[in-house]
């Protein structure tokens, strides 16, 4: 039944988002609440050789202050065990356990006092003595020493090392270019917040601003040394994410550690300054791109070349994913140089890879068109690939050209003029530019549970998170469909680790993976109800056949005979059971055996476990191999085209993006309305990479220059035009039986290409360097 | 932020003998500036004596000019009838700063006291003579793309960061102090803020406890021709990079007066006299205009982040110039 | 001022008097989430560059993260769980429902009080930096909305939802 799925339908926690109802992290109301602070690190390297204390903890208020020197300890930093809890750390290391000092910014001490302004006064008080060592912060410095990452997340990095050379020497055609993209700092609006609440030595809960409340629960167990299911993380509203709040970063652990020390629950809301020091960001790159192709445009040969650095952890921008399954060139050569800086850890950013990779590929895309004189889409059309190239898979579903096609029409492509600096508007430059979007479509196992009572509403819980993405609302919306109640009738819980489990908010994974247990757990939830029907002679149904069955309005009945029905409410209150409950566990399809090494299994192996109050174990679902995002048979991923109108006041530097359509090929929308929201989201990110979004340091002290939000730039309304989003619309038949991919992250991804194409269409200035701003139109 | 003893003023009198008696307090009005500075530890007052509710708020005319008062908050500033009538520059340059909110705390005497953005005044870890005489400058051999590249010196090359002010020194506004002698002294606008030079941490001629009470700007004849120009990073709410308050009062074809002043290049608004004696006596062309913009900048040096400014300056000045002369706030 | 440096003041919240004592330092932002429990004014940036915290004081907006508490006694104090009446949202509430004027929502409240207040300014003929002219008669087009608005960050990017909640409350009212 599609009676409600793909509705434009009104988000389910919209109310209480408009009436300041909604509870954030730091908005949980604790009694007897101290408030943390945190003391940074004024030097990017070395160690601390003394730290005093003495004047802060003198401040009235001041109830306690945490060093390296007194700080409770945790158990040690073991990667290959950390890998098992199923959780993410921001970096790979703990904080105040020891004097080390691995960057500018890094937490050193912790004031915890009666108020916030009490914690935050007395942290200006901790004196610190430091050895100083010189901090690595300068790419082009570091990377004659860089190393060739071999993996990234269990997968090989290094593609065809080598292969290209005599294919690009050769070429008739060439384009080689570099292209660099600055550091890019996250900046939810909602800065992360934990608070850490006690109860005796072995229990605690901890309100979290997190993308994964399961993660946070096996992080925090495994380094308190606790059982995860005393562990409870509780996150039902987090104010965005973009991947800082994918893993777990220092503070919340250090809050837990606080907690504890002084014996009460402790609140520790970071300020937007550490949101730059101390989770993650996307980090810079160099980009080479070398495309080689014949005269009428075939490619014979892509290179990318991709430099970047890791810190503290093993991730590194992949900056060269799309390159592996865009477009038919029969050679590919892709590699990573990774060089080692003392910085806090980068980590995952809104299509991390996809976002400045693209902005290099299609940008080179681009000036192959303008060398050849062919039309940037045209290009495209002739390069397009049905299959992926390096697997050899068919793509799971693919309506690209579609996108292209449906881009052009609504946009009014034809009107460009493909010479640059040909259409002007009084005394202003306009430009039209495009550019390919892709991402992977990444698919988990997650558990949901579903409960029916007996008035008719229907409960569904999963312990997954909606980070703005609209989670509730679409959960609400498969479980109406396939119950066949009104979506008014259903609830939804979720941001707690105590119910089942579900993977992190990240990877534009939780529609797809999130849902598909919801209706695994509806289906069950269904044929135990029908069961009752069926096997109770009071019912219309009795002795029927399940298979005659169908369902409607809260009610079963017979296929074409309406009359012989029995409502959900009545089977339940002859049962005289309160409610009925199914919980169901979804993964993809996979031959593989799981093991312990694996994350995904252990996740499963806890479905059901962390449950409380006695509530049922969660039953798998059998995967199916063709509805269930079988890897060995598809490669599964997103495409769509993006198209930007610049108007550029060449005199002066400055960009206004006038109009940007969006077409976009994510399989099933699950709600037009959302769905549009996260596109429309993901260009106006786009769209502050492209022309304002910088973090700069100062290599001598390898501190960030842009410290909050007053220097660095995000797109604010008048930045921002209306922009047409469009959706093909087609299921994918293979990624689970609802057909629906994530769109979390594809609406940024080719945004910054679009945008720096159409600045050379308007102005013949071709900027190989983010962000495009007015200095370097000049 | 320290802990501090906040005192309501009822009268500006004692609210001057308060704050001169303690070389740690501060006044506060709107605190759109101060607050952050208190926040980051930059500022660190032990006292705040609260002027906001003195009766320093009126916008009146005065000889043909206006008087706006010191506590008038930038937004009715900006929406006053006589300032927008009279000096639609006043109106517009307030407008190009900040955000409404800020707006609507701000007082025209805050506006003239706040202080750089210049990052490394910012975070108090990084040497900065105007935060620490004595330690250096951060910015002269760090990221200084915000810098200034006019007036600057070795102590500093931190810039005055604000608009409204861009439109006081072109019309040679007056600021009215009060003392703790309980006199009122008249600094003309182009005397209230310094150049660095060797005391960068001092930036403005008020004598510590003075209390801004109004600012005069006297009749002009520029209604007609002005424009505000803002350069920044994005649509709204940034900073300059640069900005040019422009005016021009026209005798036929030729230019009778001119005003010609730049934001974000200086430690303080910086009013081109060579600018304006270039456009004086000369026809509105785009040839004068860039003359006029040549001139301006004739004298910058920019660092290794921030040459684009001067270039930027030039094209800034005859944009400015340009709009003034369509009337474009007319 | 008392011994541990707290002073006692009154405020008037939505219409409701809170007593406090708090030490001067503490902001109107903190003295609403952290001492009332008006957890629904957000703190994005606490350095006024980002306009989550935005609340009303006697019908205009402000960032209440650089307001200390202590001056603004007196004054009648409007934040988000102040603006729709009983069980009936405010008509910008339920337009941001209708056209998703927000995903995360961290934001929301700060773009609902300031649209209020903008639409007051609006109203009262205030021009703005994209003005054509000082003089007056501003047309409640995008394009004044958006810069009017733009004091208050989205990172989801809803901006486009939200201008058009802000036209659908407001147009039928806006003075031509």
């Amino acid at each position: 039944m599609r009676a409600v799925i793909g509705k434009p339908i009104d988000r389910k926690d919209a109310r209480l988002k408009v009436t300041g109802g909604a509870k954030y992290a730091a908005e949980f109301k604790v009694n007897n609440v101290a408030f943390a602070f945190a003391v940074r690190s004024e030097i990017g390297n070395g160690k601390i050789t003394a730290i005093d204390t003495g004047a802060a903890e003198k401040e009235t208020g001041v109830i306690k202050v945490l060093t390296h020197e007194n700080a409770p300890r945790l158990k040690p930093y073991v990667q290959q065990e950390v890998s098992k809890t199923g959780g993410m750390t921001g970096e790979q290391f703990l904080s105040l356990q020891d004097n080390k000092i691995n960057y500018y910014g890094q937490y050193i001490a912790l004031i915890i006092a009666e108020t916030y302004e009490q914690a935050r006064g007395a942290a200006k008080l901790v004196k610190v003595n430091y050895a100083k060592e010189t901090p690595a912060i300068d790419l082009e410095k570091e990377l004659p020493n860089a190393e060739k990452p071999q993996k990234a997340r269990g997968e090989d990095v290094q593609t065809n090392e080598g292969k290209t050379a005599g294919i690009i020497a050769a070429a008739p055609v060439k384009i080689e270019q570099t292209y660099t993209t600055p550091t890019e700092n996250h900046h939810p609006m909602e800065p992360h917040a934990t608070i850490a609440v006690w109860d005796g030595a072995d229990k605690i809960k901890i309100y979290d601003a997190t993308q994964g409340v399961i993660g946070a629960q096996g992080i925090v167990a495994h380094f308190l040394s606790l059982k995860p299911q005393n562990v409870q993380i509780i996150s039902p509203y987090v104010g965005g994410g973009f991947g800082c709040k994918g893993s777990q970063w220092a503070h919340v652990l250090l809050t837990a550690m606080a907690a504890k020390s002084v014996n009460r629950p402790v609140k520790f809301a970071i300020t937007r300054q550490m949101m730059v020091t101390n989770v993650g960001r996307r980090p810079e790159t160099i980009q080479k791109v070398a495309l080689a192709a014949d005269q009428s445009g075939k490619l014979a040969a892509i290179r990318h070349e991709n430099n970047s650095y890791k810190a503290f952890s093993e991730y590194f921008e992949q900056s060269g994913v799309q390159t592996k399954i865009l477009y038919s060139a029969p050679v590919r050569e892709i590699t990573y140089k990774i060089a080692k800086f003392n910085i806090n850890a980068p980590t995952f950013m809104r299509a991390p890879g996809e976002t400045p990779g693209t902005f290099a590929l299609e940008s080179a895309m681009d000036e192959l068109a303008h060398e050849l004189k062919i039309d940037p889409i045209e290009l495209r059309i002739l390069n397009q690939t049905a299959v992926d190239p390096l697997q050899n898979l068919p793509f799971s579903s693919e309506y690209l050209l579609d996108c292209y096609r449906i881009g052009a029409e609504k946009f009014g492509w034809a009107n460009r003029k493909s010479e640059p600096r040909a259409n002007r508007s009084g005394r202003y430059l306009v430009g039209m530019g495009m550019a390919t979007a892709t991402y992977p479509a990444n698919r988990g196992t997650a558990a949901a549970r579903i409960q029916m009572t007996a008035d008719g509403n229907v409960k569904v819980m999963s312990a997954t998170q909606d980070i703005g993405t609209g989670t509730y609302t679409i959960m609400a919306q498969v479980a109406a469909d396939a119950l066949g109640v009104p979506v008014e009738k259903v609830s939804v819980e979720l941001g707690d680790s105590f119910l089942p489990p579900a993977p992190v908010s990240g990877g534009s994974q939780t529609a797809v993976s999130v849902t598909s247990a919801v209706l695994a757990a509806a289906e069950m939830l269904k044929k135990d109800l029908m069961a009752m029907a069926v096997g109770d002679k009071n019912s219309r149904l009795s002795g029927r056949n399940i298979g005659e069955i169908t369902y409607a309005d809260a009610k079963f009945f017979v296929r074409g005979d309406s009359t012989k029905s029995d409502s959900y409410v009545e089977i339940l209150r002859r049962s005289g059971k309160k409610v009925i409950e199914a919980c169901a566990t979804a993964k993809p399809f996979s031959t593989k055996k799981p093991n312990e090494s694996n994350p995904e299994a252990k996740k499963e192996q806890g479905g059901g476990q962390n449950g409380q109050g006695g509530a049922s174990p969660c039953s798998p679902a059998q995967p199916d191999a063709e509805l269930d995002s079988n890897k060995e048979k598809y490669s599964f991923h997103s495409f769509g085209a993006q198209f930007a109108e610049v108007i550029v006041d060449e005199d002066l530097g400055t960009v206004r993006v006038s109009r940007f359509t969006s077409v976009q090929d994510i399989g099933r929308v699950l709600n037009e309305k959302t769905a549009r929201s996260q596109i429309i989201g993901g260009v106006v990110y786009g769209l502050g990479q492209a022309l304002m979004e910088e973090t700069q340091y100062d290599k001598r002290w390898a501190n960030p220059i842009n410290r909050a939000l007053a220097d660095y730039h995000v797109p604010v309304n008048l930045d921002v035009p209306v922009i047409d989003v469009h959706f093909i619309g087609k299921d994918d038949p293979h990624i689970s039986p609802i057909g629906a991919r994530g769109i979390g992250e594809i609406g940024i991804t080719g945004v910054a290409a679009a945008v720096a194409n159409a600045i050379f269409n308007a102005t013949g200035k071709r900027i190989r360097d983010l962000p495009l701003t007015p200095d370097k139109l000049l | 932020m320290r802990p501090f003893n906040y005192s309501r003023a009822t009268e500006a009198g004692s609210a001057v003998k308060d704050v001169s008696a303690n070389k740690d307090a501060k006044f506060i009005a709107g605190g759109t500036n101060l607050l952050d500075l208190m926040k980051e530890g930059v500022e660190n007052p032990n006292a705040l004596v609260d002027i906001a509710r003195l009766n320093l708020s009126q916008i009146r005319e005065m000889n043909g000019g206006i008087s706006i008062g010191a506590l008038a908050r930038n937004s009715d500033t900006a929406n006053h009838p006589l300032v927008r009538q009279n000096f639609p520059l006043l109106s517009q340059a307030i407008l190009a700063g900040a955000s409404a909110q800020l707006r609507n705390m701000a007082t025209n005497g805050g506006n003239l006291m706040q202080r750089t953005r210049c990052q490394y005044f910012y975070e108090t870890a990084m040497p900065c003579n105007k935060r620490e005489p004595g330690t250096g400058c951060g910015a002269l051999e760090g990221v200084n793309r915000i810098h200034a590249i006019l007036g600057w010196s070795e102590k500093c090359i931190a810039t005055y960061p604000g608009d409204m002010a861009n439109a006081l020194y072109a019309f040679d506004a007056v600021v009215k102090v009060r003392g703790a002698d309980g006199k009122e002294r008249a600094i003309p606008i182009n005397d209230f803020h310094r150049l660095p030079g060797d005391n960068p941490e001092k930036d403005n001629n008020l004598v510590h406890g003075e209390l801004i009470q109004s600012i005069e700007l006297p009749k002009n004849n520029f209604a007609a021709r002005s424009y505000y120009l803002k350069v920044r990073d994005r649509a709204s709410y940034a900073f300059a990079l640069v900005s040019v308050a422009a005016a021009l009062e026209m005798d036929g074809s030729n230019i009778k007066q001119a005003r010609v002043v730049l934001g974000g290049v200086a430690h303080k608004p910086w009013r081109s006299a060579e600018a304006e004696n270039t456009l004086v006596g000369k026809p509105a062309t785009d040839d004068t205009f860039k003359a006029a913009a040549t001139a301006a900048l004739k004298d910058a040096k920019g660092f290794k982040y921030n040459e684009y400014k001067i270039e930027l300056g030039r094209r800034a000045v005859v944009r400015a110039l340009q709009r003034a002369m369509n009337g474009a706030t007319a | 001022m008392s011994e541990n440096g707290t002073v006692s003041l009154n405020l008037q919240i939505n219409g409701e008097k809170h007593d406090l004592q708090i030490e001067p330092r503490v902001s109107l932002l903190d003295a609403l989430r952290e001492f009332i429990g008006l957890t629904g004014t957000k703190k994005g940036c606490n350095q006024g560059a980002c306009g989550a915290c935005t609340v009303l004081v006697d019908g205009e907006r402000i960032n209440s993260c650089f307001a200390l508490a202590v001056q603004y006694e007196g004054r009648e104090i409007t934040t988000i769980e102040g603006l729709a009446t009983g069980d009936e949202l405010h008509a910008l509430q339920a337009a941001f429902i209708e056209h998703d004027g927000f995903q995360c929502g961290y934001c929301t409240p700060g773009q609902i009080c300031s649209a209020v207040g903008m639409f007051n300014e609006f109203q009262n003929n205030l021009p703005s930096a994209v003005s054509a002219k000082m003089t007056g008669d501003y047309e409640f087009s995008d394009e004044e909305i958006k810069e009017r608005m733009s004091g208050n960050l989205c990172r989801c990017g809803a901006y486009v939802g939200i201008v058009d909640a802000i036209h659908e409350a407001f147009d039928a009212e806006a003075k031509r």
